[in-house]
């Protein structure tokens, strides 16, 4: 039956798109979050006669989860946007194939996982507290300086975090909080709790309704985002800002660090092709291109870094970081844990 | 009855819709048992915990049957004020209470937070007004917030369906009663309400199962201490990917919905007595007494507090912006719609993404419309049977979005050149999920047809068909639009289902409203809002539209009608 349906629907499709002639295509799937230049897709598909077309799979785990459930029929020919807290998912159900890009040397060791290059680094962001600099300065408020500041009274009722549940910021700061304490962040986020910390679902919510740095004008002048949002807020002021109306707090283990991979998809039957777009997202024309689409820092060091990153954006020194491992094997319980101590 | 022979196009009445509902439900469902089942084999059932389930069973049936009654004390009320005066403004309150049903609950949350949030415009006047402190009214993360975004979003379905059915309400019974001596109350209990019950349980069938599955009002506005089955489906599926547990879970959400929309139906959907329905405006008059005049009234300031101000609101942010000194009018965000910023590769015109909503909503909705007066024929006259098809149409609404939007996924999604066909499968998945309405407005309507009427017009040497359209069809017209208005909608709005077969060259309003909220700035948050007023304003015009629509066989009694406003 599934045949019979999927030709007959082939035959209205391609009724309807109008018989154009196409080039060879390569489909890159990747997360709601990507973004790209015009014309930097453009160069790659005129120098290699090929048209990209991309999938957009939702957040980052949706994605990783439609490749590894389509990995008998694969839909796309390359995976981008697998982060460190799900790379080992993404290795261990086998949906990568080996290439070992000559680009890879250009990027510095500490980002690279995994060491049979299935999963290649392309850029890093950190999670980070923001905060509404407005705020703190007509209150005369001190900034927070750790995690543990955050549970003091002074604080009380200031910050917004997202459900680590359902939220990659809420569970990348989730995960922060266990890289400092360990064992012990349940007892932390107990504390935090005591200090009456606001929790939201989403980074929708949190940043526009709760954050009141942002248009939304909310009550809470803290709010977990990303290290870089600061300079989003410049870059999509209403009017021209000389000076970003958010910055983040970067004290040691206060920020945790995202890497995001790319790889080869098993089964392509469009190798070559594929291994040109992974060098191309790993060469210097992609990676200069990346923070102004989507707002975090290209893997390679040989990219240079638009103005608005060096002015605006606070880089923690310690981030906070986790085996990939141990994420793997115990985010169901850690989560859960978290659950039930904030339902209560 | 005359006899029924099983003639091909019988068969084709039957055949069509059923074969639809296999292949783009069951199906796609099949796939999803097949592979849960194959992964629990693997590797077990994970983290199956009794008290969880239990209790998050427990609270999705609590707070369904609270909203739902919420609902149904605001819509009656509502529907007896459409279905029996005529005032001013009643075209406009018609449509916008019909708005909010398409928006995305993103967009409903800020249009909630700019009215009531902390630094909202209603708690600042009531703040103003009363020299208070805080911020009077307190909504986010609260059972209380659950319960007005459901009422929000599901009162037009009861002002619809039951208003449709009140309108058809002849006058003359109740005036009958009310001479033999019956008091209003007794007429209304003892008449109206037994020839309104098939439309009222329909609306409080559909209400329910929305109210049971909701998945965005609870995440946004509930916050993560309130959880549904819908919720843990979600995050089994697409953050454990622990499918046997979200199957399981999907499973025990089905069975209690179809548990309980088989009690329902089963205590008698149909019109014990079918009543020739009247003409549809000879019921509306004028509110003439001091009561009426009050209740009419009293009753739209109620439906605009709570329906439009948030809508309001919304439009407010779009064409409003502070720059710290105050409020001030702008329009910048409309005009940044039409300019990519960034050069981004993605980056599509407002009027692309309102083009494909468009068409998709229109094919969704006229092939539900199709399937759905198939289906009442089909099962027209046959009560076992058409309970049956009832329920089993039915079954795409208990279903988990995320359960059915990955199996349709997995049955058609995957494979390298699939693809192609996303942007068909998309109004297939909208039909389906609005079939269910198209039918409970459909069904009653026809089989309140006295039979008498039929077996005159067939007597007097018309065909089944020139029955159909001359006499049956321009009964039916108006639940037949009211259908259509809703297939329309649903098609506009859904989004679980339909984000898993979304292409980024082909975007919906919902979609292209997303994509703006994913990023800070100002400047993207007045260009999702900006975006949304273009999805309302859309919205309304195509039901002003629809809402004026006459059929062109329409007998001459009422061709002089006028429409309602």
């Amino acid at each position: 039956m599934k045949r019979t349906i999927q030709l007959s629907m082939l035959v209205l499709a391609l009724a309807l798109s109008a018989c154009q002639k196409e080039p060879a295509s390569l489909t890159v799937m990747t997360h709601d979050s990507f973004a790209v230049s015009d014309d930097v897709i453009a160069q790659f598909e005129q120098e290699n006669n090929v048209k990209v077309n991309f999938l957009l799979s939702g957040d980052a785990g949706s994605t990783l989860n439609r490749a590894v459930l389509s990995k008998d029929a694969p839909v796309a020919d390359v995976l981008y946007g697998v982060d460190n807290t799900f790379l080992s998912r993404a290795l261990s159900e086998g949906i990568f194939e080996t290439y070992a890009s000559p680009l890879l040397d250009q990027i510095p060791d500490a980002l690279k996982l995994d060491d049979q290059d299935r999963a290649l680094p392309v850029d890093y962001g950190d999670v980070c507290v923001n905060y509404d600099k407005a705020y703190f300065a007509d209150n005369g408020l001190a900034l927070p300086q750790s995690l543990e500041d955050l549970t003091k009274p002074k604080y009380d009722g200031l910050l917004v975090v997202e459900n680590p549940a359902v939220s990659s910021t809420g569970l990348a700061f989730m995960f922060a909080t266990i890289a400092q304490y360990g064992d012990g962040y349940l007892d932390y986020w107990q504390r935090l709790k005591d200090n009456n910390v606001v929790v939201v679902n989403d980074w929708e919510t949190a940043y526009y309704t709760n954050f009141s740095g942002s248009s939304g004008k909310g009550a809470q002048p803290m709010v977990v985002s990303y290290g870089t949002s600061p300079a989003v807020e410049v870059v999509y002021a209403e009017e021209p800002l000389t000076e970003a109306p958010t910055a983040s707090l970067v004290g040691d283990n206060m920020c945790f660090r995202q890497i995001e991979f790319v790889g080869i998809l098993q089964g392509t039957q469009k190798r070559a092709l594929a291994e040109k777009f992974v060098d191309f997202m790993l060469g210097t024309t992609f990676q200069e291109d990346i923070p102004l689409n989507m707002f975090v820092f290209p893997a390679n060091q040989n990219a240079a870094l638009p103005e608005e990153f060096a002015l605006y954006n606070q880089v923690p020194e310690h981030p906070a970081s986790l085996p990939m491992d141990e994420i793997e094997a115990n985010r169901e319980t850690w989560i859960a844990g978290w659950r039930e101590l904030m339902a209560q | 009855m005359p006899s029924k022979r099983w003639n091909a196009g019988r068969l084709a009445l039957w055949l069509l819709p059923l074969g639809f509902l296999l292949a783009f439900y069951f199906f796609p469902l099949g796939k999803i048992v097949v592979l849960s089942l194959t992964r629990w084999r693997q590797n077990g059932l994970i983290g199956w915990d009794w008290g969880l389930v239990g209790r998050t069973a427990g609270f999705t049936f609590y707070q369904a049957t609270l909203s739902t009654l919420l609902t149904l004390v605001l819509g009656m009320p509502a529907a007896f004020l459409f279905s029996r005066f005529q005032f001013r403004g009643k075209g406009f309150l018609r449509i916008a209470s019909t708005l909010p049903f398409i928006l995305p609950t993103v967009v409903v949350a800020a249009g909630f937070n700019a009215l009531v949030g902390p630094h909202g415009w209603l708690n600042l006047a009531l703040m103003a007004l009363f020299r208070l402190e805080q911020a009077p009214i307190v909504l986010q993360n609260s059972l209380g917030a659950i319960l007005v975004a459901h009422v929000f979003y599901n009162t037009s379905i009861v002002i619809r369906v039951v208003s449709t059915a009140w309108e058809g309400v002849d006058l003359r019974l109740e005036n009958a009663a009310r001479t033999l001596g019956a008091s209003p109350m007794r007429v209304f209990r003892s008449v109206t309400l037994p020839l309104l019950r098939p439309a009222l349980i329909s609306a409080f069938l559909l209400v329910f199962l929305f109210d049971f599955t909701s998945f965005g009002v609870i995440l946004m506005m509930g916050g993560p201490q309130f959880s549904t089955l819908e919720v843990e489906i979600y995050i089994q599926t697409m953050q454990f990917l622990n499918l046997p547990l979200a199957g399981l879970l999907s499973l025990i959400q089905l069975v209690f919905c179809m548990g309980i929309t088989a009690l329902i139906i089963a205590t008698g959907r149909s019109l014990s007595v079918p009543v020739m329905p009247r003409g549809n405006q000879e019921n509306l008059r004028k509110p003439a007494k001091a009561a009426e005049k009050s209740f009419v009234f009293i009753m739209s300031f109620v439906l605009v507090s709570l329906l439009v101000l948030p809508l309001a609101a919304l439009v407010g942010q779009a064409f409003f912006t502070s720059n710290g000194s105050g409020w001030h009018p702008t329009l910048q965000f409309f005009r940044q719609l039409f300019v990519n910023t960034r050069q981004s590769v993605f980056y599509v015109p407002p009027i692309i993404a309102l083009r494909n909503s468009l068409l998709y909503a229109l094919t969704a909705s006229s092939l539900a419309l199709g399937l759905g007066m198939l289906l009442a024929n089909a099962a027209r006259g046959r009560r076992l049977l058409s309970r049956l098809l009832n329920w089993m149409v039915l079954l795409p609404l208990g279903t988990s979005a995320v359960t059915f939007g990955l199996g349709l996924y997995l049955a058609y999604g995957t494979g390298y050149t699939a693809l192609r066909w996303y942007p068909l499968l998309i109004p297939l998945a909208h039909a389906l999920i609005a079939l269910p309405f198209v039918l409970n407005l459909i069904e009653p309507a026809l089989n309140a047809i006295p039979a008498n009427l039929k077996w005159a017009a067939r007597t007097l040497g018309a065909s089944q068909r020139v029955v159909w359209r001359r006499v049956e069809l321009p009964i039916i017209w108006r639940a037949a639009l009211t259908a259509f208005v809703y297939a329309y909608a649903i098609s506009l709005g859904e989004f679980g289902a339909t984000s898993f077969l979304t292409r980024p060259d082909i975007p919906t309003l919902p979609i292209a409203v997303y994509r703006y909220l994913t990023l800070p700035g100002a400047l993207n948050y007045g260009q999702a809002m900006a975006m949304s007023v273009v999805l309302l304003a859309v919205c309304a015009l195509s039901m002003f539209v629809v809402d004026r629509l006459q059929l062109p066989v329409w007998g001459d009694n009422q061709r002089k009608a006028q429409p309602d406003a």
